[in-house]
């Protein structure tokens, strides 16, 4: 592991972008420091873990969430503006997993920055090739009779996944349950 | 007109010198279509300012593995625009 991010030549190459904006008058220093300090404060994945848990309860939301994904995100008061989101919930038989083969695309507003595996070519390739292969290598076995429906997010719809809802979690709160929502199961590389 | 959900299309091979969406992978295969998706800007014609770009309907597509990769009982769904596409023959 590298100790820090500003020792990669990305970092190098990404202050000559910043330098070139700035110069051009687009933007200052402030500006793009408010914008990332913004984005790390308000896209987590705690936005999609709290879809979850909603959609879990309520059988209504859980409807509108898979029928506009944009509409479903703004009754939690998330406005997305740069993409349709397309909700995907696992069932009995049928798990869903996203990838994006072309670049990296993501729903970062509701899951945050992607992590760096999303982004390798190593995940984008086999993903859509051997999906039960790397499930397998991130530790969720799936039984052999389980349907595995793979989303290449290669247009403007971004992709949220619905885990089933968890078994023995009577009485839980929406708060608890949200608790037990993981980015891999937004993803669809864990269970929930 | 907007083809039904159901209906067989195959993903157009060519392989364009300018930027496109149709991944390599499903190049020249079949498969159904889930779902329209609505109207978007073709982005092989954003990606070359074409002004205005053409608007077309994007399809959710689903391919099974075995045809794609030769193995795997999994299913590949991606969106394709329609000029991406052709009507292939009913099995």
């Amino acid at each position: 592991m590298t100790s820090s991010h500003a020792e990669l030549p990305v970092a190098a190459r990404v202050r000559r972008l910043e330098e070139r904006a700035i110069a051009a008058g687009l933007a200052t220093d402030a500006e793009l420091d408010e914008k990332l300090a913004q984005l790390y404060q308000h896209s987590v994945p705690l936005n999609g873990a709290r879809m979850a848990a909603r959609a879990w309860l309520d059988a209504g939301y859980r409807d509108r969430l898979l029928i506009d994904g944009n509409a479903a995100a703004a009754e939690l008061g998330f406005a997305i503006s740069d993409y349709h989101l397309k909700v995907v919930a696992n069932e009995p038989g049928v798990h869903n997993l996203i990838v994006c083969t072309l670049c990296s695309c993501y729903p970062v507003s509701l899951l945050g920055p992607s992590p760096s595996w999303y982004k390798s070519l190593a995940y984008r390739s086999r993903a859509v090739r051997e999906p039960r292969a790397v499930l397998t290598e991130f530790g969720l076995v799936l039984p052999v009779d389980t349907e595995i429906r793979v989303w290449d997010a290669n247009s403007e719809r971004r992709y949220l996944v619905l885990p089933r809802h968890p078994e023995h979690t009577e009485g839980m709160t929406e708060e608890e349950l949200t608790g037990l929502v993981t980015l891999g199961g937004l993803v669809g590389t864990a269970a929930v | 007109m907007s083809l039904p959900p159901g209906t067989r299309v195959r993903a157009r091979l060519g392989d364009p010198d300018h930027h496109t969406r149709v991944p390599r992978y499903v190049r020249g295969h079949t498969g159904v279509i889930v779902e329209d998706t609505g109207q978007w800007p073709l982005p092989d014609d954003v990606a070359r300012r074409i002004d205005p770009p053409r608007v077309e309907t994007v399809y959710a597509v689903r391919f099974p593995a075995a045809d794609l990769w030769g193995s795997g009982d999994h299913s590949v769904i991606l969106d394709l625009w329609e000029s991406y596409l052709e009507e292939a023959e009913a099995r």
